[in-house]
C-alpha cells in the first residue's frame, strides 16, 4: 500500500491521505484528477471493481463528499478515493464508462442527494421514490421527523423519551424521588 | 498457510481489460405490434421479495429487462443519522430480512473501528458462530427459492424445515427468530446457553441428511440440469466490470471470499478453501451454495470445538447516552451469503453518525448485473434466473 | 366515474399512460387513453348480506374456513410466511392457502411496512380482490409506524388506507402469532363483522382521499377492478 501511494504521489497530485487499516486508504483528489487515476488504479494497478460510491453531505462546510472506493481482488487491499464537490453546483462527470455498474450508485445519488451526473445512462429515471415531491430526502437539510408527521397519519398515544433524560429520572434516585 | 501465496502476488499486474457495455440492440418499437410489455412484480409469484422487472416480450423471447426498486425502501441511511450510536444498533438488522447478522456486525465492525474499542477474543469467536448460522439460514432458503422457481416443490418444504431448525438455535441463543440484534458495539449481549453445542450438532447432523437428499433430488434431477446448465452465464469480463462478488464470482472460477482475502474476526483461526466453479451458469451457481452451506456446517464444528467459554463478551463502553465518536471515515466488509456485504460509516465528533452507506451485494447483482442477463432468455427463465443471482431487495433499496 | 373527478397528479404522467394514437394490424388507426380504456373503473357497492340469517351465518362459515392469502410479500413479514406453508407450522390445516393473483385470493396479508411506492400496488392488488376479502396487518409498522416512525416513507397507520380486520403486532410477529391472528379473524367472520370490504365501499371518497394525500403521482383510475 506504501509502494502504491508513492507511485501515485508521483503521478497524480493527491489531497490528504488517510491511512485507516493496512488494505484502506482513504485520499482527496481534485474534481478533475479522479477520472484519470481511476484509470490509472483500473489498469495499471489492479484495483479490479468499484465496491461503493457515495455521498456524505457536509452541510456547514457546503460540500458534498463523493467517496469512490475501489477494491484489488488479488491483493485484497481498497481505495477510497474522496471527491468534494460545492453543494448548490452538485454535479459531477460519470464514470459509467469505466465501471458500468457506477450508473446504478449515480441514479441513486441523482434522487437522494440531488447530484447531477450528465450523461449516465437512465440517471434521471425515478429510481427508489416514486412521485417525490420535496428536497432530495438524504440531504441533512431535509427533516424526515418533520415530513413523516406533516405528510402521515399518525396513530394517537405514540409516546417517545429522549434517552438521556428518560434514563436520568428512570435510573437515578434523584430522578425516581422527583 | 496457502492464503498470501495465491492472491497477494504483487508482481502481477492485471491487463488493461476493455469493459463490456450492455451491447446496443434496435430500438424496440412497441406500437409494432410485435412486442409486449409484462411486468414481473411487484406482486407475482416468479419474483424474489418486493420488486419488479418490466420485461419487453417478444413471442416467448425476453428482448429487454428493466428492474425496478424502492417498493422495500425506509430510509435507514437517513434514520440512522438522527439516531444516537446505540439507538442505531437495533435498526440496522432490520435492513436485510433474511440475513440480518451481518448488518449487525458490520454496524458494530465500524463502530468499533472509529471509537477504537476491540472486541473481547469470546465475542469474536460467538459473532463468528452467528454469521455462519444466519449463512446456513440464508443458503437453505436459497436452494428452496431455486428449485420452487423450476417447479421442485418439496425441496423448498424439506429446506424450510431444517431452516427453522436453525432458528430454534438462534432462538435459544439470542431469543428471536429473525431479528436478533444480538451483536451490539462492543460485543456480543450473551454467551452460549447450556447444552447448546449438543443440539447444535443435532440440527447440523439433521442438515447434512437434508443437503444429501436435497443433492439428489435437485442436484441430480434431469429437469433441474437442463434448465440450469449454461443458462444465466455471467461472461467473466462481467465480474469486475459489474463488481459481482461472492458466490455468484466463485462461480465463475474466481477464489475470491472476504473470510480469507480480508479475514475478518476469527477466520484467521478456521481451515477453510474457497468453494469454487468454473462453468458461471445457474447450475455452477447452485452448486457453489451448496458446498459452501456444507463448509459452513463444517466451520461451526470447528466454531464450537475451539472457542474459549470463559471471558468477557462486552468490552467497556463510554457512557451510550452521551458517547461521541471523533471524525472519520471507514469502510467494514464481510462475507455474506449473497457477497460482499459492508458499511460505510462516517462521524464527525457528535453523538450521531453522520452518514452510514450500507453495501448489499444485491445492489449490483439485481440491478445492472440482472438487467444484462435477462435478453435473450425466456419468460420462464425469468425468475429461476433471479433467484440464481440470490438477490433480496430490502438490501438494494434500504 | 365522471372524467372531471379526477385530480390533476401534482408529478407529469408518464409516457405510456398518455393519450396516444396506436394502428392495429389491420390499418386501422384508433386513439387509446390508457387510464379510462384499460380498466373497469366503477365504484364498488356495499353489497347486503343474505336475507336470512342462518344462510348468512352458513355462508359465514364457510367465508372463515377457506381463507387464501394473496402471495404478495409487501415487506419483511413475508419471511415468515415461508414456515407457515411447510409442514412446522402448516396453516394449510386451518384451510388456509396461499395463492398468486388476487383473483383467487380473500386475505391481504399486509406484511409489516408498506413504502408509499408499494402501497400505490397494494391497494390496486386490494381492489382487484374478490368480496368479500380481508386485510391482516401484520407487524407493529402496520399499527403505528414501529421502527420506522420517523421515516419519509412509509405509511404509519394502515387502517387510514385500507380496511384492516386484525393487527398481528410484534417485530417480527412469530408464526403462531400469525396462526392466532388467524384463528382471531376466522372468529370476527363467523360473527360476521368481517366486513372490510363493505365499509371500503361504503367510505370510499374518505379512502381515496386519505390514500391520495400520501401518493402524490396518482396515475390510475380510482377503482380499478
Amino acid at each position: 500500500m506504501r509502494t502504491l501511494l508513492e507511485n501515485l504521489k508521483e503521478r497524480f497530485p493527491l489531497g490528504p491521505i488517510t491511512e485507516q487499516r493496512p488494505d484502506l486508504v482513504f485520499v482527496t483528489v481534485e474534481r478533475s484528477g479522479l477520472r484519470p487515476l481511476l484509470a490509472h488504479l483500473r489498469d495499471r494497478e489492479g484495483f479490479t471493481h468499484l465496491v461503493l460510491l457515495t455521498a456524505v453531505d457536509w452541510i456547514e462546510e457546503n460540500l458534498f463528499q463523493l467517496t469512490y472506493l475501489v477494491h484489488d481482488r488479488r491483493r485484497g487491499r481498497d481505495i477510497g478515493l474522496r471527491v468534494l464537490v460545492p453543494r448548490d453546483a452538485a454535479e459531477m462527470e460519470t464514470i459509467h464508462d469505466l465501471w458500468p455498474t457506477a450508473a446504478t450508485y449515480q441514479r441513486e445519488l441523482r434522487e437522494m442527494f440531488g447530484i447531477g451526473f450528465p450523461g449516465s445512462p437512465r440517471v434521471d429515471e425515478e429510481f427508489i421514490l416514486e412521485g417525490w415531491v420535496d428536497l432530495p430526502p438524504y440531504r441533512r437539510d431535509f427533516d424526515t421527523k418533520a415530513f413523516a408527521e406533516e405528510a402521515f397519519a399518525h396513530r394517537p398515544g405514540r409516546e417517545t423519551h429522549d434517552p438521556a433524560t428518560h434514563m436520568r429520572e428512570r435510573l437515578t434516585a434523584q430522578g425516581r424521588a422527583k | 498457510m496457502t492464503r498470501h501465496e495465491t492472491i497477494s502476488n504483487p508482481e502481477t499486474v492485471l491487463p488493461a481489460t476493455p469493459i463490456a457495455l450492455a451491447p446496443e440492440r434496435p430500438a424496440i418499437d412497441l406500437s409494432s405490434g410485435k412486442y409486449l410489455k409484462l411486468w414481473q412484480g411487484p406482486q407475482h409469484p416468479g419474483i424474489t421479495g418486493n420488486m419488479s422487472v418490466e420485461l419487453t416480450v417478444c413471442g416467448d423471447e425476453v428482448v429487454e429487462g428493466k428492474t425496478h426498486v424502492g417498493y422495500l425502501h425506509r430510509g435507514f441511511e437517513k434514520l440512522m443519522e438522527r439516531r444516537s450510536f446505540i439507538q442505531c444498533f437495533p435498526i440496522v438488522c432490520r435492513v436485510c430480512v433474511p440475513e440480518p447478522d451481518f448488518n449487525e456486525y458490520c454496524y458494530a465492525g465500524a463502530i468499533e473501528e472509529l471509537a477504537g474499542i476491540e472486541a473481547p477474543i469470546r465475542a469474536q469467536w460467538i459473532r463468528t458462530l452467528i454469521l455462519e448460522m444466519g449463512r446456513i439460514n440464508s443458503y437453505l432458503m436459497y436452494l428452496g427459492g431455486q428449485a420452487g422457481a423450476l417447479g421442485l416443490g418439496v425441496v423448498g418444504q424439506w429446506t424450510t424445515y431444517v431452516r427453522d431448525l436453525m432458528l430454534d438455535r438462534f432462538e435459544e441463543l439470542t431469543g428471536a427468530r429473525i431479528y436478533h440484534m444480538f451483536i451490539l458495539p462492543g460485543g456480543v449481549r450473551d454467551g452460549l446457553p447450556e447444552g447448546f453445542d449438543g443440539r447444535m450438532e443435532e440440527t447440523l447432523r439433521e442438515i447434512e441428511r437434508t443437503m444429501a437428499d436435497v443433492d439428489e433430488v435437485m442436484f441430480h434431477n434431469a429437469v433441474f440440469k437442463k434448465r440450469t446448465k449454461g443458462v444465466g452465464v455471467i461472461p467473466p469480463e462481467l465480474i469486475d466490470a459489474y463488481g459481482v462478488t461472492g458466490p455468484n464470482a466463485r462461480a465463475a472460477g474466481l477464489p475470491n471470499d472476504v473470510r480469507r482475502d480480508q479475514p475478518y474476526l476469527v477466520y484467521p483461526q478456521l481451515s477453510f478453501e474457497p468453494v469454487t466453479a468454473t462453468a458461471s451458469d445457474m447450475f455452477a451457481r447452485s452448486d457453489v451454495r451448496r458446498r459452501d452451506l456444507l463448509m459452513s456446517v463444517d466451520l461451526i464444528r470447528q466454531i464450537l470445538a475451539d472457542m474459549p467459554r470463559e471471558g468477557a463478551l462486552m468490552a467497556k463502553l463510554p457512557n451510550v447516552l452521551h458517547w461521541k465518536i471523533p471524525r472519520g471515515e471507514t469502510y467494514v466488509r464481510g462475507e455474506c451469503s449473497r457477497g460482499e456485504y459492508g458499511y460505510y460509516a462516517v462521524t464527525d465528533g457528535s453523538g450521531f453518525p453522520r452518514r452510514i452507506n450500507v453495501r448489499g451485494p444485491s445492489y449490483t447483482h439485481a440491478m445492472a448485473l440482472l438487467e444484462h442477463l435477462i435478453p435473450g432468455t425466456n419468460i420462464a427463465d425469468v425468475a429461476a434466473l433471479m433467484v440464481s443471482l440470490h438477490t433480496y431487495p430490502p438490501e438494494i433499496e434500504r | 366515474m365522471q372524467q372531471d373527478d379526477v385530480v390533476e397528479p401534482r408529478v407529469p404522467v408518464k409516457d405510456e399512460l398518455k393519450k396516444r394514437t396506436v394502428k392495429g394490424p389491420d390499418g386501422f388507426e384508433f386513439e387509446v387513453d390508457p387510464i379510462h380504456d384499460y380498466y373497469c373503473d366503477a365504484r364498488p357497492e356495499v353489497r347486503p348480506g343474505s336475507y336470512l340469517k342462518i344462510v348468512e351465518d352458513l355462508f359465514n362459515w364457510a367465508r372463515s374456513e377457506s381463507l387464501w392469502i394473496l402471495g404478495f410479500g409487501t415487506g419483511c413479514g413475508a419471511i415468515e410466511m415461508r414456515p407457515l406453508m411447510t409442514p412446522r407450522f402448516d396453516a394449510y390445516r386451518y384451510g388456509i392457502q396461499w395463492r398468486p393473483t388476487p383473483r383467487q385470493a380473500n386475505l391481504f396479508v399486509i406484511s409489516g411496512y408498506l413504502s408509499v411506492k408499494t402501497l400505490k400496488r397494494v391497494i390496486r392488488s386490494y381492489e382487484q380482490m374478490q368480496n368479500p376479502k380481508y386485510v391482516v396487518g401484520l407487524g407493529s409498522c402496520t399499527v403505528n409506524g414501529g421502527m420506522y416512525w420517523d421515516s419519509y416513507n412509509t405509511i404509519k397507520k394502515l387502517d387510514e388506507y385500507l380496511p384492516v380486520d386484525v393487527y398481528v403486532t410484534g417485530c417480527m410477529p412469530r408464526p403462531e402469532a400469525l396462526l392466532a391472528g388467524f384463528e382471531e379473524l376466522k372468529r370476527i367472520i363467523r360473527a360476521g363483522k368481517g366486513e372490510g370490504a363493505n365499509l371500503y365501499a361504503k367510505n370510499f371518497d374518505w379512502y381515496k382521499a386519505n390514500q391520495k394525500r400520501v401518493i402524490h403521482d396518482w396515475d390510475m383510475p380510482d377503482y380499478n377492478w
